[in-house]
């Protein structure tokens, strides 16, 4: 126990005398919660948008004006001839042409039905998808407007129309960074989790410092556990920084209990720090336990569930983000601070979680030996 | 009273998988008696590092046994741990803790403390804790050396392992380390020391001249000077490189090496005249006298052997 206390106190010394890490750790968080979530916004916005118009009608006009004023189009053309629209997507001025046919307003009013023409540029599908679903929904929304207008008398309708109202339940406002702020913290505990465990002990490999540790009677389990508590500590202090800002800046408060979140991050950190250890072990130098993490990083990232939702993947990508641990934090986290879950309600993901982190350690205490 | 600190027995050390195997430890056996200063002496590359890591239990070897201070080096390899002190080539203590912090780290994590064993490192640590609160990083090359050795002593051990203390270290401090060891060795220290010096042999009370992972001699350094047994010349004259050229062609030579100002002249039987006679008839005008053979002589000469 003395010499667990020993360690530890060595390599507190040792954190809070580098000022580069000190920095990395209280800036970078910082910085990553007040940037990035105003940037990861999915809602599309400016979308370009090309009309061409062959008809001039009163009702072209204002097919085109509802369109415009919907806030999620800026139109950036209006021209006589398809080529020359097709010329702005070409050079990326638009991103959708809508194209209204001659006789629109003459057909709609005679033959009771016109049809128009929409190209989309689909480089970028996210926007090409919801781009064309919303002016689809303008244009629905336009047509009900039109039909309306003519049957106003006989005062009952005699077309039987679906009228949809929705309710958003746990983020009334659909408000984006609410969803992704507490996402972005596990990112962010797990970077440092993983990243500065692994770099520390390589860094003592590559210093020789670990042979002179290897010498002594200082115990496996003890040399670890001084590995780990500290940046336990520190992804907490960080953790808590990270919520600090989120309520601060985005007001974000949550609606479950913080006892729930911080026993889970207790122990999410304990797997993630498994992890770091368990890179430390086969990484001979800091730049490779830099590019494993990374590499790692990257999968964690893109199949957490962070950003796109883990139900609409193919099947052997659902089972790659069952083996991450991030998608468990990312959505207990979401959980409890929307939704206000209980530590019964996450049970399931602490026991994976705890298993994650036997499994880690346990693989990372068997590969580190005291000799080669 | 003479009693055995390191045994070892045929310590054959390989690295590297299938193809490219290197042997760098080729069945070594020696013994180390107890309170004596045991230097290991080759070039680099010879595989004394290979072999200090064996017996300080970082390397398992493939095959033989040791012991250190009479505990198998394999089995009872946490024994072994609480009574070696061990000085890597490479200075490797925490550079980002001070001086005090870092003696006073490896004395805990030994269960012990600065204090308990002040009087074996008072010698050597009195000389840097003017400068206690700096940062090991922040040292000079011999005060960083002073700090290693402190280190490796703070917990009494009965082995000392130094891996090439004095490479890279001046002069006066490399003379100043040697009175050092004498010192401890004074306290019943048992102390291996490896060097690429041939010239810090004669520190020792016996030498083990190693090469390519084989052990050529192991004696006192007068010893193994004895051994030489062949008549040695030194060689002086203007122009250094053709004489080398011309003493090598003689048949009365065995051996021919640069050697300071002069070249050493290693015979086959006396033939000094005759080697004279020939310098002459080709034209030189030289310098030629008898030499003591040192160890490096000695080195070569086994080297030549092999």
């Amino acid at each position: 126990m003395r010499t667990l206390r020993f360690l530890l106190q060595k390599e507190f010394r040792q954190i809070f005398r580098d000022p580069g890490i000190l920095r990395l750790i209280f800036v970078m968080p910082v910085m990553q919660l007040m940037v990035l979530p105003w940037a990861a916004d999915y809602e599309i916005k400016n979308i370009k948008l090309a009309v061409i118009d062959h008809d001039h009608s009163s009702y072209s006009r204002n097919l085109v004006s509802k369109v415009t004023s919907s806030g999620y189009f800026i139109l950036t053309d209006y021209s006589g001839s398809y080529t020359r629209a097709m010329e702005r997507i070409e050079h990326d001025k638009a991103d959708i042409i809508l194209e209204i046919p001659a006789s629109f307003e003459k057909q709609l009013v005679n033959e009771n039905e016109s049809t128009l023409f929409l190209a989309v540029n689909a480089i970028n599908g996210v926007k090409a998808g919801l781009g064309s679903a919303y002016l689809r929904s303008i244009i629905q929304d336009y047509n009900r407007e039109v039909r309306t207008e003519w049957i106003q008398f006989p005062r009952f309708s005699p077309e039987t129309t679906v009228e949809i109202t929705s309710s958003n339940w746990f983020n009334p406002l659909m408000e984006y960074k609410v969803f992704m702020v507490p996402g972005m913290l596990v990112l962010l505990l797990t970077m440092v989790g993983a990243n500065l465990t692994a770099i520390n002990i390589v860094k003592e490999k590559e210093m020789g410092t670990i042979e002179q540790i290897n010498v002594t009677p200082v115990r496996k389990v003890h040399f670890i556990l001084g590995k780990l508590l500290p940046f336990w500590v520190l992804g907490l202090l960080i953790f808590t920084i990270g919520f600090i800002i989120a309520r601060v800046i985005y007001g974000i408060v949550p609606a479950g209990s913080l006892f729930t979140i911080y026993s889970f991050a207790g122990l999410y950190l304990f797997a993630v720090l498994g992890l770091g250890l368990l890179i430390s072990t086969y990484a001979n130098t800091q730049q490779q336990a830099m590019l494993i993490s990374f590499f790692l990083m990257m999968i964690f990232v893109l199949m957490s569930g962070l950003y796109t939702s883990i139900d609409s993947m193919p099947d052997w990508a659902k089972a790659i983000t069952r083996a991450n641990p991030v998608t468990y934090f990312i959505r207990v986290i979401r959980m409890v601070v929307l939704k206000g879950s209980g530590l019964a309600d996450i049970r399931e993901e602490l026991l994976t979680i705890g298993g994650f982190a036997l499994v880690l350690n346990g693989w990372a205490v068997l590969n580190y030996h005291k000799r080669s | 009273m003479n009693m055995t600190a390191v045994s070892i027995s045929k310590i054959v050390k390989r690295y590297g998988k299938k193809k490219a195997v290197t042997t760098a430890l080729h069945g070594i056996s020696f013994e180390v008696q107890q309170g004596e200063i045991f230097g290991l002496i080759g070039p680099d590359g010879a595989g004394k590092t290979s072999l200090f890591r064996v017996l300080t239990t970082l390397l398992l070897a493939e095959e033989g046994t040791a012991t250190v201070d009479g505990f198998d080096v394999v089995k009872d390899y946490k024994e072994i741990r609480k009574r070696v002190g061990y000085m890597p080539g490479r200075f490797s203590l925490y550079q980002d803790l001070t001086v005090k912090e870092n003696l006073e780290f490896f004395a805990t994590i030994f269960n012990t403390s600065i204090e308990e064993n002040y009087d074996l490192i008072k010698d050597i640590y009195s000389q840097i804790e003017p400068f206690k609160d700096r940062r090991a990083g922040k040292l000079s090359g011999g005060m960083k050396q002073k700090l290693a050795l402190s280190c490796a002593l703070i917990h009494r051990p009965s082995v000392l392992f130094l891996d090439e203390p004095t490479t890279g270290v001046d002069a006066v401090s490399r003379k100043e380390f040697w009175d050092m060891l004498k010192r401890l060795k004074e306290q019943g220290i048992t102390i291996l020391v490896s060097t690429p010096y041939m010239d810090e042999a004669g520190m020792c009370d016996r030498v083990a001249l190693i090469q390519a992972g084989r052990i050529l001699s192991i004696d006192t350094p007068q010893g193994i000077v004895r051994q030489f047994g062949k008549k040695l010349l030194a060689v002086k004259a203007g122009q250094m490189l053709p004489l080398l050229q011309a003493v090598k062609e003689h048949v009365a030579v065995a051996d021919a090496y640069p050697f300071g100002e002069y070249h050493h002249v290693v015979m086959k039987g006396d033939g000094r005249q005759e080697l004279a006679d020939y310098l002459t008839k080709k034209g030189f005008e030289f310098e030629l006298k008898d030499a003591e053979p040192d160890i490096e002589d000695c080195f070569m000469g086994l080297m030549k052997e092999e």
